[in-house]
């Protein structure tokens, strides 16, 4: 502690001449003590402790202020997922802890380790609708992991222990501590050893036994048609390195989730990139048509499955999954391993064999995979989406770089144009969904990685949705880049309309509602009213940003903005009558799979 | 099929509510749920009666399982063991009908536990089926009030459901986030 003591701050000391700490500096030192290197913070009368013990470990800790605390949770999510390691945000209690529900649940449906800290009011207070007063705990109960009400300062070191070791074990995800404003001033002796107590909670036994692992090898030996379903998991447990030894070892190919872009290189010949409702054909090919269904640190979602009873419905399951609830629970799996995918994948590499014979089985797949790419048709002026995101990995793919991306068409056609290369390299909302995601994610990403290119890849509607994080960029000195697909509408839903309504526009066009595009009359490749500008925006926010729209000027746009050494948004104007192919609509099979 | 889950929970506040509304946002049905606390003061017990197929069952005790403050959860309709639930009935009793009561009071071995001029509190303690066969029986008298705690249950013989020595507390090493 003796560091931590400064002239700015009062020191207690009791009559035993122990020194006094308050609850705030506990929650701080534990912080550093557990690694942390930033936090993403906005302050409010129910935090305002803990913000002034920040202020007294500068040199240690970072504190970013975002300008929302949605952007601050969101950005800690960056930090986490390119990292590995937890995300760290706090906000005051009442609206900003509220403000923090949504990357919260976020990080929960991806399992992405966030502790996410709120003030709230004072003890005596609770319970009596005080000013800014929430149940943060009561509303987060079913969105974390875990959760926490502090309401004796003795307990904090303990809480914080927990909140850190709960979040980046197991199957990770969020943890919320609800602080009281008297708990952080309250002092007290600290002792940052307190044993954690936590009698539920044992991450370390899932483990696949020798026997279970025999029992995939035998299976993957005897397979003729095998294919690898690679999840998140991938990711999570770090197992990139073993699932490629695994794949070379076996010549299996590999189907990945959204979840797993950048587990298993994208560029790869035995990539089948992304399965489920726009994965790609060959994938969803291999996925109906196999025998033996690998499931590595997957949860069988439902954009993933399509219609579940068709799914895979030939093929043998081999279910490998560190949540044992995720076993059976969409899909019977007839190997169950409940385990720790980077253990079991290393353990089973030392026995496994390729298949005895499936080499009929290889050659299909690789013509299914030659004949129907992801593909999109050029069109002469207008610039697409597609492209802009294809010429973009053409031109970051040997630098080291990190894509973030909002929600909609725009983080699609991302999945499917950008061959990731390497594990928390994609940044996205992908179990939630979360419009609004990419700008602080890649903030955050770009704190953790200041070395490295990290570009927002966004759509108008969702790169609308966290605009003010622009300013955190800038009075931050964090020098993200946006490649922004601006079409105008709410693409996705737009597709839909197309697909599912008649081309009835409900609230999909995102310009005056005087315009022909508002009811979907609209004529021309894009809209001629253009709105907001967001490069006048950029501009207030003292970023470089440059307009397009002609396929002439793509190049050489993407080249300034990534020579640009400061926030830069590039904003494309691109088609709105472009839909993410190929499609599998929701609940259907591989057989109502829309090409055109 | 009708299970019965007997789970020991952290004793805090705050769980019962945690358990209840993962049931609830999972749309899971819950005959009855009785909690209180063992002799472990730091732990309590959940008894839950869960209706449901084998899959509805396994993704319950597994959800239960997954929630930190939960430390473990037996299925125990599959094993030997006793059931009660305990009732507070009270009953519309005249004077003249008091004593065709008693006798069937004392038939279901429950107990009077409060009289007063026109009406009577009787408690009944057993199997559901016991408990229900004396609800109807009560009901031409006139049932004015009713309260139960829902079922509790405990395996028979020496063996007892504790939290198994890994089960402890781990140790309190801060984990360098990797």
């Amino acid at each position: 502690m003796s560091t931590a003591v400064q002239s700015s701050r009062q020191v207690q000391i009791t009559s035993q001449g122990e020194e006094l700490v308050s609850g705030a500096e506990i929650v701080v030192q534990l912080l550093v003590n557990h690694g942390v290197e930033v936090v993403f913070a906005y302050p409010g009368g129910a935090s305002m402790p803990i913000h002034q013990a920040l202020t007294r470990f500068r040199d240690k800790l970072r504190v970013v202020l975002p300008r929302h605390e949605q952007g601050g949770g969101f950005a800690a999510q960056g930090y986490a997922r390119s990292t590995g390691k937890v995300g760290v945000c706090i906000s005051t209690s009442g609206p900003g802890a509220t403000n923090l529900i949504t990357p919260v649940a976020d990080a929960k449906l991806d399992s992405v380790p966030i502790v996410a800290i709120t003030g709230q009011v004072a003890t005596p207070v609770i319970g009596t609708d005080a000013f800014q007063e929430t149940p943060i705990v009561e509303v987060s109960r079913s969105v974390t992991k875990h959760h926490y009400l502090v309401t004796d300062v003795r307990d904090l070191a303990r809480v914080l222990h927990e909140a850190f070791y709960v979040a980046s074990t197991d199957r990770p995800g969020p943890v919320l501590i609800d602080i009281p404003k008297n708990v952080q001033i309250a002092q007290t002796k600290p002792d940052y050893n307190v044993p954690m107590n936590l009698p539920g909670y044992h991450p370390k036994t899932s483990r696949a036994t020798p026997e279970q692992l025999r029992e995939v090898a035998q299976a993957i030996r005897k397979a003729r048609r095998p294919v690898i379903y690679a999840g998140g998991g991938v990711i999570t447990s770090g197992a990139h390195a073993e699932l490629r030894e695994f794949v070379e070892k076996t010549n299996i190919p590999v189907a990945m989730t959204a979840m797993s872009l950048g587990g298993f290189p994208g560029d790869h010949p035995l990539s089948l990139d992304m399965l489920g409702m726009h994965g790609s054909v060959y994938a969803n090919y291999a996925v109906a048509e196999c025998d033996l269904l690998l499931a590595f640190g997957v949860r069988f979602d439902d954009r993933v499955t399509g219609k579940v009873a068709e799914f895979a419905k030939n093929a043998v399951i081999v279910h490998i999954d560190v949540d044992p609830s995720e076993i059976n629970k969409i899909k019977q799996a007839h190997i169950a391993v409940v385990s720790d995918l980077r253990y079991a994948l290393r353990e089973l590499n030392r026995i496994v064999e390729p298949p005895e014979d499936a080499s009929d089985w290889l050659e299909k797949v690789r013509v299914w995979k030659e004949t129907e790419p992801f593909s999109y048709r050029e069109h002469p002026d207008a610039i697409l989406p597609q492209q802009a995101i294809y010429e973009l990995w053409k031109l970051t793919k040997d630098r080291d770089t990190i894509i973030a991306t909002g929600v909609g068409q725009h983080q699609m056609w991302a999945a499917q144009f950008y061959k990731f290369r390497r594990p928390r390299t994609w940044l996205s909302s992908l179990g939630l969904g979360t419009m609004g995601f990419g700008l602080p994610a890649a903030m955050g990403a770009k704190v953790a990685h200041p070395d490295k290119l990290v570009i927002d890849i966004d759509g108008d509607g969702s790169f609308l949705m966290n605009i003010q994080e622009m300013a955190t960029c800038h009075c931050e000195k964090i020098p993200v880049k946006v490649l922004l697909l601006n079409n105008q509408h709410l693409g996705m839903v737009v597709q839909w309309e197309d697909r599912f309504h008649a081309r009835n526009r409900a609230h999909t066009y995102l310009g005056p509602i005087d315009q022909p595009e508002a009811v979907g009359l609209g004529e021309g490749l894009v809209p001629k009213h253009y709105y907001p500008d967001f490069v006048t925006l950029a501009r207030g926010f003292s970023w470089k940003a440059r307009h397009i729209r002609h396929k002439s000027e793509l190049f050489s746009g993407l080249k300034e903005m990534l020579a640009s050494d400061e926030p830069y948004l590039l904003d494309v104007l691109v088609p709105y009558q472009e839909h993410v192919l190929p499609m599998i609509p929701s609940g259907m099979t591989v057989r109502e799979l829309i090409r055109e | 099929m009708r299970h019965i889950l007997s789970a020991l929970v952290q004793n805090m506040p705050g769980v019962l509510s945690h358990i209840s509304g993962m049931l609830a946002s999972r749309g899971y049905n819950i005959d009855s749920l009785a909690v209180g606390e063992t002799e472990d003061p730091r732990l309590s017990r959940m008894t839950f009666v869960v209706v449901g197929n084998d899959k509805v069952l396994e993704q319950v005790r597994k959800q239960l399982e997954k929630i930190v403050t939960v430390v473990r959860v037996d299925d125990i309709s599959s094993r030997d063991y006793v059931e009660r639930d305990l009732m507070l009935i009270k009953v519309a009793a005249p004077s003249g009908r008091r004593s065709e009561i008693r006798e069937l009071v004392e038939v279901f071995r429950g107990r009077i536990v409060d009289i007063s001029h026109d009406c009577m509190i009787i408690e009944i303690a057993g199997q559901e089926k016991k408990v229900e066969a004396f609800i109807e029986l009560m009901r031409p008298y006139g049932i004015l009030e009713l309260c139960r705690t829902g079922r509790i249950a405990m395996v028979r013989g020496s063996e007892a459901i504790k939290p198994q020595p890994e089960e402890e507390p781990a140790q309190a090493t801060p984990v360098a986030a990797s």
